[in-house]
């Protein structure tokens, strides 16, 4: 379970995220759906730990991220595309982080198989294509078996097997009780992916509603809901 | 966490390698070209260091810098929050390696170039402790070389800009100090490492106390890895 409350951060003189609240619940999967800029991968950096807030609270299970014993075993994330060296091995990759999380060597080669990377393993990460990166970062995020997974935008950039099959990954870790928190800027594939949507606009929080509720304000259209929401907002 | 990274790339083995390779070289030239009687024949041959330390400073940049380069800066401070520890343990993991890899090549610098002494110019010896000094501390300023480096790569997040400084203060700033006044010449590592650490007989201008100057290369290195340490900690990753 992830709660935000009153999280405000600023780059130089731009409010990136604006005083947002709200909860993330297990057993679904929450869509962050906004424009490009506003805020959404600021919001997930602050989640980790990667920034800090000017003011206000992020925390996962009731603690903030810097609490966390072995944060990878709790919290799994891909925030970027091709996040490792291109020198290093994809199995190299995974073993130096699953070192630092305490955990045994054979959880690298089943994720490195739940992600159909296994073939791959032990090729210079470099020469992966933007899809096999991507499965890459899933599988770092999964080695840890967390129950919180944040994805920042994961299907840019990939091809139709690949979107489907991160959609369906996505759908059956949340089926499965994990808390799933995916940013996206696609109406189209965050309409089949998630249930819940906070919808953010300018670094504000817009709507914290649901797919169906958000489509049938749009008038049956996922898209005129958003942008009903998001118009004259940047 | 430290130690996989660093033994995966092939690149850095390669690189260290061929370093350790130029630095010997180097020696065995030096040695070859010693004439003089009166000279200080280890100190010649433990010339090649001037590229050791290049190679292992340059290295300990690329160890800090690649990570944001790649991003996978933020992959590492999400596995690992508590970013002093992170690079404490690049530094240990790095440090350990250059000592090691240092040491090696100083000595069989020495051994090769001893070997390409002509026979008028005399002999020095690893039983004779302050030869046996020379050459372990030239070993050690590499690695607090490629630390300062690890240091620098911290602070400035750049890998050109990193490289840039650490060469800057190793062979530029000399130059430019040395101009205004000779004295400061003992506050400069590179100059302290030919003329002090490796030296077995004294150099003018640097009568201190090898073991003084050792320090003081160390304390620069410690002074980098410390802010690049404290700035880790306090900006955004």
């Amino acid at each position: 379970m992830i709660s935000v409350r009153g999280l405000t951060k600023s780059y130089g003189g731009t409010l990136a995220v604006d005083d947002l609240s709200f909860d993330i619940h297990p057993g679904c999967v929450t869509g962050f759906l906004g424009p490009n800029g506003s805020g959404k991968s600021t919001t997930m950096r602050l989640l980790l730990g990667l920034d800090e807030p000017a003011r206000g609270s992020a925390l996962i299970d009731g603690a903030p991220y810097a609490a966390l014993r072995w944060p990878l075993r709790s919290v799994g994330a891909v925030l970027e595309a091709r996040a490792f060296h291109p020198g290093r091995t994809a199995r190299a990759h995974l073993l130096a982080l699953a070192a630092a999380s305490a955990l045994p060597r054979r959880r690298v080669d089943e994720v490195l198989a739940q992600v159909g990377l296994a073939d791959a393993a032990d090729r210079r990460a470099g020469g992966f294509s933007l899809g096999m990166a991507q499965r890459l970062g899933i599988a770092a995020a999964l080695l840890g078996d967390p129950g919180v997974l944040l994805l920042d935008e994961p299907v840019n950039g990939l091809d139709p097997a690949g979107v489907r099959w991160i959609r369906d990954l996505i759908r059956s870790l949340a089926a499965r009780g994990r808390t799933v928190f995916v940013s996206s800027h696609l109406i189209s594939e965050m309409a089949l992916t998630a249930d819940r949507l906070l919808v953010i606009g300018g670094g504000r929080l817009l709507a914290d509603t649901t797919v169906g509720a958000l489509t049938a304000r749009g008038g049956g259209s996922l898209e005129e809901g958003f942008f009903g929401l998001t118009e004259g907002i940047r | 966490m430290e130690w996989i990274k660093l033994r995966s790339l092939r690149s850095t083995r390669w690189v260290l390698a061929g370093g350790m390779v130029a630095t010997v070289a180097l020696g065995v030239v030096a040695g070859y070209n010693t004439r003089s009687v009166t000279g200080d024949p280890t100190s010649n041959v433990l010339a090649g260091a001037l590229v050791g330390q290049v190679v292992t400073g340059v290295l300990g940049v690329l160890a800090m810098t690649s990570e944001y380069s790649s991003g996978l800066v933020r992959v590492t401070f999400a596995a690992m929050p508590r970013r002093m520890l992170v690079l404490a343990a690049k530094a240990v993991v790095f440090g350990t390696v250059c000592l090691a890899a240092g040491e090696i090549t100083v000595v069989a610098s020495f051994l090769g170039g001893m070997a390409a002494l002509r026979s008028s110019v005399p002999h020095p010896s690893l039983s004779d402790p302050a030869v046996l000094r020379a050459v372990l501390m030239t070993g050690a300023y590499l690695a607090l070389t490629g630390l300062a480096g690890l240091g620098i790569g911290a602070i400035l997040r750049h890998g050109a800009a990193a490289v840039g400084v650490l060469v800057g203060g190793l062979f530029v700033l000399p130059l430019i100090t040395g101009a205004a006044s000779r004295a400061t010449g003992k506050f400069m590592p590179e100059l302290i490492a030919g003329n002090s650490l490796a030296a077995v007989k004294p150099v003018a201008g640097f009568t201190w106390s090898p073991w003084l100057e050792l320090g003081i290369v160390a304390l620069y290195s410690a002074a980098l890895l410390g802010a690049g340490g404290w700035l880790l900690v306090r900006r955004d990753a």
